[in-house]
C-alpha cells in the first residue's frame, strides 16, 4: 500500500510538470490576439522603449544625474512624438543585449532602441524598422598595444565583447584564431579590457568612441570589419507598428531633426 | 512542447560547458572540502590565536556575497598584478566561500559529541589528536555529513556564477547558445537538466553514505 501511495506522488508530479509546460506553450499562442497596436498604446497612455543603460553616447543612465540619455533615446522620443502625438509619454526600461528579445516577445516593451544589429536570425524572432544608424565593429585596444587591425589577432589572443550581440560571432570569422570571451555588458567588458584579461575589446564602432571619450589610455583601431545596421526591434507581427515607426523615421530624417540629433551625440572621427 | 533541435544542434557547445562545471565542481568540491576542514580545526583548536583566524574566515567569507568574491579574484586582483581568467578565479572564489560553510559543519558535528568524551579518552592517556581521531571523528562524521552533502550541492550549483566572468561554464554556455537560438525558455530548461544530470547523483551518493554510516552504529 505505502508503495503503492509512493507511485501515485511520483505520477501526479509528473502530470503536474506536463501540465505545467503544456501551459507555458499555450499563453504564448492567445497573448498574440492585439487588434491594433497603436491603438492599444495609445490607450495606454505610454510607450514602453527598451533602452541601454550601459552605452556612452547611445543609451546611458548618468550615475550623478541619474538621467537616461543618449541617441537611442532622443530617436526613440522623436519617433513616439510623431507617432502618438504628446500625450502618450515615452517609458524608458533598461534592456541589455541578452535580455532585448525577450523582454520584446514577453510584452515587457513595445519597442526596443537598443544599437540593435538587423540580421537575417534576428528577423526570423522580432520585427524591424528601417535603418536608423549605420554603425560597424572595430576594435578598443590600450594605447601602445601590439594589436592594430584584426589581422593582428592572432593564436594566443584574447577579445573580449559582449553576450547577445553580434560581435562575437564577426570576430570569429574574421579572426578564427583567436580566443574569444563573453561579458553580461559592455561595462563589465571593459573593466576585463583594463584589468588585463584580454588584448582588445570588439563591438559597434559607436560603442567604442564613448569608451574611448571615457577613458582617453584607449583608442579604436584598424577601422571596421562588418557593416552594423541598426534597426528599431518590434515584437514580430507588429505590422502596423513597424510601418508607422518607418513613416516617421523618414519624416524625422527629411525634416532634418535626425541630422540634429545625431550631431548631438555621434562626432564623427 | 520542448524544441529538442536545440539540445542537438548545440550538443558541443552544451558539452564544453558541463564538462567545465564537472572540472570546476571535482576541484572545488576537494579544494573546499580540505580547507574547510582545516578552518574548522583552526576554530577548535585550544589555541586562542588559531580560534580567532578561523572564526575571523568563517565571519567574513559567509557574510560576502559569492559573486563579489568572485570578482575579487578575477578583476580585484589585476590591481595587483596578478592576472587569473575566469575559470581559475571563479574556482579559487567558488572553494574559499564553500569552505566557510564546510568549516561550520565540521565545528558543528564535532562540538556535538558530549565533551566528556574527549576527557574520558584524555584520562586514558590518548594524546589530543589521538582522542580526535579515534574517539571524536567517528562519532563526528555521521552528524556531518548531511549538511556537507547540502554545502557540496550548493557548490555544484553556485558554479553558474562563473558565467558572469567568463568562466566557460554550463552557464556561461548556455547564454551563448540562447544568444545563437532566442528560444529561451527551452535553452534553459535544458540547462537545467544538465544541472541535475550531476547534481542528482550527487544528492544520492549523500543520502547513500548517511544511510551506510547509520547503520554501522
Amino acid at each position: 500500500m505505502r508503495k503503492m501511495k509512493k507511485w501515485f506522488t511520483v505520477g501526479l508530479i509528473f502530470v503536474l510538470a506536463a501540465a505545467l509546460m503544456a501551459g507555458c506553450g499555450k499563453s504564448e499562442t492567445t497573448s498574440g490576439s492585439s487588434d491594433d497596436p497603436i491603438q492599444q498604446i495609445k490607450d495606454k497612455g505610454k510607450v514602453v522603449v527598451g533602452v541601454k543603460y550601459d552605452t556612452y553616447l547611445f543609451g546611458y543612465k548618468d550615475p550623478k544625474t541619474g538621467k537616461v540619455e543618449g541617441f537611442d533615446i532622443d530617436i526613440a522620443k522623436a519617433i513616439s512624438k510623431k507617432i502618438f502625438g504628446d500625450k502618450v509619454k515615452v517609458e524608458l526600461k533598461e534592456v541589455t543585449s541578452k535580455t532585448r528579445i525577450p523582454m520584446l516577445q514577453n510584452g515587457d516593451v513595445d519597442m526596443v532602441v537598443a544599437t540593435m544589429t538587423i540580421t537575417p536570425d534576428r528577423k526570423k524572432v522580432v520585427d524591424f524598422s528601417d535603418v536608423y544608424f549605420d554603425a560597424g565593429q572595430s576594435l578598443l585596444v590600450k594605447k601602445g598595444s601590439k594589436i592594430h587591425s584584426v589581422k593582428d589577432l592572432k593564436k594566443g589572443t584574447k577579445v573580449l565583447t559582449v553576450k547577445g550581440a553580434t560581435s562575437g560571432d564577426n570576430v570569429k570569422k574574421a579572426a578564427p584564431d583567436t580566443q574569444v570571451l563573453e561579458f553580461e555588458n559592455y561595462q563589465e567588458a571593459f573593466t576585463a579590457l583594463k584589468s588585463g584579461k584580454g588584448d582588445a575589446l570588439t563591438t559597434d564602432n559607436s560603442i567604442l568612441y564613448g569608451m574611448a571619450a571615457q577613458d582617453p589610455d584607449y583608442q579604436v583601431v584598424g577601422g571596421t570589419f562588418t557593416n552594423e545596421p541598426y534597426g528599431i526591434a518590434m515584437k514580430k507581427g507588429n505590422t502596423k507598428l513597424v510601418k508607422a515607426v518607418n513613416k516617421a523615421l523618414k519624416e524625422l530624417k527629411d525634416s532634418g531633426e535626425y541630422d540634429k540629433i545625431k550631431n548631438k551625440w555621434i562626432k564623427e572621427q | 512542447m520542448l524544441d529538442f533541435s536545440i539540445l542537438t544542434d548545440y550538443l558541443d557547445l552544451y558539452m564544453q560547458g558541463f564538462v567545465n562545471t564537472i572540472k570546476i565542481s571535482i576541484i572545488g568540491l576537494i579544494a573546499s572540502f580540505i580547507l574547510g576542514n582545516i578552518i574548522a580545526v583552526f576554530r577548535l583548536a585550544p589555541v586562542k590565536l588559531l580560534n580567532f583566524i578561523g572564526a575571523f574566515y568563517v565571519e567574513v567569507v559567509r557574510n560576502i556575497p559569492l559573486i563579489l568574491i568572485g570578482f575579487f579574484f578575477y578583476n580585484g586582483l589585476s590591481y595587483f598584478h596578478i592576472n587569473l581568467s575566469g575559470f581559475i578565479a571563479g574556482t579559487i572564489a567558488l572553494s574559499i566561500y564553500t569552505a566557510a560553510f564546510i568549516a561550520e559543519a565540521v565545528r558543528a558535528g564535532i562540538q556535538s559529541v558530549d565533551r566528556g568524551q574527549l576527557e574520558a579518552a584524555r584520562s586514558t592517556g590518548l594524546t589530543y589528536i589521538q582522542a580526535m581521531r579515534y574517539i571524536i571523528l567517528p562519532q563526528a562524521i555521521k552528524i556531518v555529513i548531511p549538511p556537507i552533502g547540502n554545502q557540496f550541492l550548493n557548490l555544484v550549483k553556485n558554479s553558474s556564477i562563473l558565467g558572469v566572468f567568463a568562466g566557460l561554464d554550463l552557464m556561461y554556455y548556455a547564454d551563448i547558445i540562447h544568444e545563437k537560438t532566442w528560444i529561451t525558455f527551452d535553452t534553459y530548461i535544458f540547462v537545467g537538466m544538465f544541472y541535475l544530470v550531476l547534481t542528482i547523483p550527487l544528492s544520492l551518493l549523500v543520502n547513500y553514505l548517511e544511510r551506510r554510516l547509520a547503520r554501522s552504529e
